[in-house]
């Protein structure tokens, strides 16, 4: 795309501080439970699966194919809304950039990118690219 | 324990209007309040339980206190747009356990006149609510995340933009008949397809309307329903549930009508094929198709076959749907279309649909809504009428 959006700032919670500050540094962690083995998204304390709060963040491939994407076209700059399911496992909502809708395609290898929000001092956010 | 005949429909009223710049957003609820209680040929004085949602600007208790209700059975379920479809149902359980014997359920909003970015543009329903700093940086609006379940079914199961379109089609020949419906125009499946994309793959006529307006209805013990000089119209069957992410195991081509459409039909002693008449949430064109192979009205991923060659239009093809034109072209009031589906069903089954689109001997017909997001997080309740003897 040749401009992108701006991007609204998050605000990190007790819970969720370790990923964004692991995002600052460019890494994308994931949550996975000890108990019964799975990771999930969006990261959580106890296990969606099986409510265990036997979890560890760990640091992710960053990797995975898209499972459906759109083009918002209301906007000022067109948005590609998707779900990458993440190589190890879980399906994530996200956006896709540096890409034209008309290369996108379902099944097709991404990798993470950080973006920065309009709040300067905020965490960047997890998009994806192709790879 | 079942609501199965423990509860009538015995009042049902939609707002006329479908533009209200010059009313307050609680003066529709009174409107529509008053308009079915009128219908019903009861009084306000009448009314013992009270149901809105999230709709009903400042909540339950702003409502009563607007309305100067008194009741003894409140209920204010928010599952989206199809909560007052579910609300019949809770209606039916609180008339059946004797928590109230007439209860009142309201839906308006005036999203048009406030020229509300509806499907278009995020929104924030609670800055702490956990999903919150997952989904807002995405920008995903309401139009998105159905696009993406569309995407998906097309992907898996070879669905096309013009069995899609054939919905819109069907909806547009009942709303030529409706002198309220915002689009009245008949259109076909090319109109559809080249209308501008909102969010591929969906074009702007796959989307339903932007209405202000409103609807209501009142739900009564069988003794009261059957005292009154309405035809009887009764709940048969009900079932409720809701779809999210699952933890990351997301999948887009289901809803949560897999659980609740089970669900009624067993409560109901019916199948699919029983049904004369279907009232379905039609938020966009997919939202249809989904809730057709949900419902176990045709295998997944056979929808696409099943609604295409128009049938979905009363008198043409093998299920009617929404007959007063639906929210795709009718009215779909405070960006919700759970009152309208049940307003329809009501006046199919009492044989007072306008005579083109009036289904034949309507003796049982189901009514099924999904509210909120399907990306993200959706209701679903389904709820089986019947014209008692
Ligand atoms: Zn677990």
């Amino acid at each position: 795309m040749t401009a992108e959006r701006a991007i609204p700032p998050v605000r990190p919670d007790p819970e969720s501080l370790p990923f964004w500050e692991a995002a600052r540094e460019g890494r994308f962690l994931l949550r996975r439970c000890s108990a019964c083995g799975q990771a999930h998204w969006f990261p959580r304390t106890l296990c969606p699966f099986c409510w265990s709060g036997d979890t560890a963040w760990e640091e992710a491939s960053g990797l995975g194919t898209v499972y459906s994407w759109t083009v918002l076209r209301a906007g000022a700059v067109p948005n590609i809304v998707a779900y990458v399911e993440l190589r190890e496992g879980p399906r994530m909502l996200t956006d896709l950039v540096e890409v034209e809708p008309d290369a996108v395609a379902i099944g097709q290898l991404v990798e993470v990118v950080f973006r920065p929000t309009s709040d300067p001092d905020g965490p960047p956010v997890p998009m994806f690219r192709p790879r | 324990m079942t609501i199965r005949s423990a509860a009538c429909i015995v009042g049902a009223f939609e707002h006329p209007t479908r533009h209200a710049p010059d009313k307050s957003h609680a003066q529709l609820h009174a409107e529509v309040a008053a308009g079915a209680i009128a219908d019903a040929g009861l009084s306000r004085d009448d009314i013992d339980g009270y149901f809105c949602s999230g709709d009903a600007p400042g909540g339950l208790q702003s409502m009563l206190n607007y309305l100067n209700l008194t009741v003894r059975h409140v209920d204010s379920t928010d599952i989206g747009g199809v909560s007052p479809i579910v609300q019949v149902a809770h209606a039916a359980a609180a008339i059946a356990l004797g928590r109230c014997n007439i209860a009142l359920i309201t839906l308006a909003g005036r999203p048009r006149a406030d020229r509300v970015k509806t499907g278009t543009e995020p929104r924030i329903r609670h800055a702490a609510a956990p999903d919150v700093q997952w989904e807002y940086p995405y920008a995903v609006p309401t139009a998105a995340s159905y696009a993406l379940a569309a995407r998906r079914h097309m992907h898996e199961f070879g669905t096309t933009s013009e069995q899609l379109a054939w919905i819109k089609v069907a909806a547009s020949h009942h709303a030529q008949h409706n002198p309220n419906a915002v689009l009245r125009d008949v259109v076909t499946v090319e109109d559809v397809v080249t209308s501008p994309l909102v969010a591929d793959p969906l074009h702007r006529l796959d989307c339903c309307v932007i209405s202000d307006g409103g609807g209501a209805v009142v739900v009564a013990r069988p003794e009261i329903a059957r005292s009154l000089a309405r035809p009887v119209v009764q709940v048969r069957g009900a079932g409720e549930s809701t779809g999210h992410q699952h933890g990351g195991l997301i999948d887009l081509t289901r809803t949560a009508a897999v659980r609740s459409g089970p669900a009624a039909f067993a409560e109901a002693g019916v199948t699919p094929a029983d049904i004369r008449y279907i009232s379905l949430y039609d938020s966009f064109t997919i939202t249809v198709l989904l809730q057709l192979e949900d419902l176990g009205f045709c295998a997944k991923g056979k929808g696409g076959a099943f609604v295409s060659d128009g049938a979905l239009i009363s008198g043409v093809g093998r299920l009617p749907f929404n007959t007063d034109g639906g929210g795709l072209c009718n009215n779909h009031p405070a960006n919700r279309g759970g009152i309208t589906k049940i307003i329809e069903a009501v006046r199919q089954l009492r044989g007072e649909a306008h005579p083109a689109v009036q289904v034949p001997d309507c003796t049982l017909a189901l009514v099924h809504g999904t509210g909120g997001q399907l990306a993200t997080r959706h209701g679903a309740g389904t709820l089986i009428l019947e014209r008692a003897a």
